[in-house]
């Protein structure tokens, strides 16, 4: 089997201190991967002079000291690496499944989206009623069926702390997509289930943003004062290459989930998982059925 | 060492050189918008250059000092005041027991570093005591000063020398209108060429919207991005891209109107498109400009940002070996 060469990154000096790397204009899940490929492979390399490696979703970023490494040896460096990359057999990625419980159309992002209506495209409907119409589903219950059916790659994350962006497993023309506010809001409730373009996110803190808003999950993912037992010393939950399945849950169990968040409880369902591209790539449900076995078998 | 916080001042954070190695987890550096005037305050107190200081913009703080201190203020011309009675820039003095600092209004410059003898006390939050906000870490409770809050500094490793004052060559003058330099890039290519170079021909003017997270400028033409088929996922406005990360320094110009310069509070990443970054040496400059002050911009390459860079070195190197 002959395959043609990706096409090749584009580089771009961001002053003397930032590499930036586009690996394609386009979301694809290919372009995510190879961008998480090349910059796990240069973390591991620990070259010195290095001072933040950032993968993004379609695209990375390196801080580095030019004192210490030159602008062209770390272009040098990034295109072996590129090549190495493209040239591995197997396509694989040892990593995470997590559990998102969701409770979906909750009262805290409603209030909210009432608040901001004249900044949306559709003031007579919710956020929810607004995605589930222009993506030709009958109603928000298809969209959250839709939303929580199949599996996210946490493609990037940022913004603020500890913010995923997440990348829908699903070919393309099954792929949801819901344009941002008309102007960004300039509140959202802390753990905010978001939705922007092609991607999904979960607000990390209170404040502005401009996704439109589909409920709230009780899970912390940023955990500045220490207090939550599956975060660790980085104060931050998700990793790029975390793979996520929302789980819509009722009032009840949000309540009850959040008393344990609040008391330093909360434990999410995670399972490991190797994740192979060509496999996906060949037959995408199948592996979703596979993510979604593994984290039911934990 | 105790020093109560009277009045807060308009935004006061407690800053030190900053945090490296989150930013790909969305945590950005923070710390002294100029690291250079923070680092001359400690400098002059033999205080460890990256000690916490206070980061005073526009308008300072009013302090109550429990126990004698030697302090040294650095950066904007907002002239410190003991009871009342004007002290010198740029110089070690000491503050008495039981009395109060505050601050003149700023005459130039937008952020003043307030440094004491030993450095303000506030647990190490991934490795610094600088605040972001935004994300609610470090400093003090990850915000800014509040009235009745409560600062404690650590024992300096030796004493102070009141009257030591930074040689004049080593204080920046800080002017009504900058020049920055830029390397252009990043999606610059997305922009009409006419645009481009307007970018870099007018005069703007920096928005009330100047903070520790970035400057927004108004007052240029707005800018024109190429047509394009939008790209899947980017977004339909020209000046989308697929959200990606943010450079510290990196011009982004949302539907091509008010650029926006990300400072030390950035956050990570987005979806509008950069069409260039700020030079590191020029940085420092940018957190000492006001609102209604101008700027203009200068392309640079690679090869006059390093130039700059080592000039900027030269001068630390300098403050380092001050008398």
């Amino acid at each position: 089997m002959t395959t043609l060469p990706p096409p090749a990154a584009r580089y771009s000096l961001a002053a003397d201190e930032y590499l930036f790397v586009e690996v394609s204009e386009e979301m694809t899940l290919e372009a995510f991967f190879r961008a998480l490929s090349i910059t796990q492979r240069l973390r591991e390399l620990a070259l010195p002079g290095l001072i933040e490696i950032c993968p993004a979703n379609a695209s990375y970023q390196v801080r580095y000291d030019p004192d210490r490494i030159s602008a062209q040896t770390l272009i040098d460096t990034l295109e072996t690496l590129d090549a190495e990359v493209a040239a591995r057999q197997r396509k694989t990625l040892t990593t995470r499944v997590v559990e998102v419980p969701v409770l979906y159309d909750d009262p805290w992002t409603r209030e909210t989206l009432m608040r901001f209506r004249d900044r949306h495209q559709d003031p007579s409907g919710t956020d929810l009623d607004y995605a589930a119409q222009i993506n030709g589903l009958p109603d928000a219950e298809a969209f959250i069926a839709a939303h929580s059916g199949n599996p996210w790659f946490v493609s990037m994350v940022g913004f603020v702390a500890g913010l995923p962006f997440m990348y829908q497993m699903v070919p393309r023309e099954r792929q949801l997509q819901v344009p941002k506010y008309l102007r960004p809001r300039t509140d959202t409730p802390k753990q905010t289930v978001g939705y922007g373009g092609c991607f999904s996110c979960i607000y990390s803190v209170r404040g502005a943003g401009g996704y439109q808003m589909f409920g709230i999950t009780p899970m912390p993912i940023y955990d500045p004062s220490g207090q939550q037992p599956h975060i660790d010393d980085s104060m931050i939950f998700f990793r790029p290459g975390d793979i996520v399945l929302h789980r819509a849950i009722d009032r009840a169990t949000y309540d009850r989930l959040d008393a344990e968040a609040k008391a330093g409880r909360f434990q999410p369902r995670v399972a490991s998982f190797d994740f192979d591209l060509d496999a996906f790539s060949r037959d995408p449900d199948a592996v979703a059925e596979q993510v979604k076995e593994v984290l039911h078998a934990h | 060492m105790r020093i109560d916080v009277i009045k807060p001042g308009l935004a006061t954070s407690i800053q030190d050189l900053g945090r490296q190695g989150y930013y790909h987890l969305g945590i950005p550096p923070s710390g002294g918008m100029d690291q250079r005037s923070l680092r001359a305050a400690n400098l002059l107190l033999g205080n460890p250059e990256g000690a916490a200081v206070l980061e005073c913009a526009l308008l300072g703080p009013e302090l109550r000092f429990e126990h004698a201190c030697c302090v040294a203020v650095c950066g904007a011309e907002m002239s410190p005041k003991v009871d009342a009675r004007p002290q010198p820039l740029n110089t070690v003095f000491e503050v008495p027991a039981g009395a109060t600092l505050s601050f003149d209004f700023v005459r130039a410059g937008a952020r003043a570093y307030l440094a004491v003898a030993g450095g303000f006390d506030v647990p190490e939050a991934l490795g610094s005591r600088s605040t972001y906000a935004l994300g609610g870490l470090g400093g003090l409770e990850g915000r800014p000063l509040q009235a009745g809050d409560q600062l404690t500094t650590l024992t300096p490793a030796a004493p102070a020398r009141v009257g030591r004052a930074l040689p004049e060559p080593l204080i920046p003058r800080f002017a009504k209108a900058y020049r920055l330099r830029v390397v252009p890039g990043i999606y610059a290519h997305r922009l009409e060429a006419h645009s481009q170079e307007r970018f870099y021909a007018e005069t703007w003017t920096v928005a009330s919207e100047a903070d520790r997270v970035g400057y927004r400028l108004k007052g240029g033409s707005t800018l024109s991005f190429l047509e394009r088929e939008p790209p899947f996922g980017a977004g339909n406005d020209p000046s989308n891209i697929v959200d990606a990360c943010y450079p510290i320094g990196s011009i982004q110009v949302p539907s091509g109107s008010e650029p926006i310069i990300l400072h030390r509070d950035a956050v990570s990443g987005g979806g509008y498109a950069m069409i260039g970054t700020v030079i590191s040496a020029d940085m420092d400059w940018v957190g000492q400009i006001q609102p209604h002050q101008s700027v203009r911009f200068e392309a640079v390459d690679l090869e006059q940002a390093l130039a700059a860079r080592r000039e900027y070195q030269d001068t630390l190197a300098a403050l380092r070996q001050m008398p």
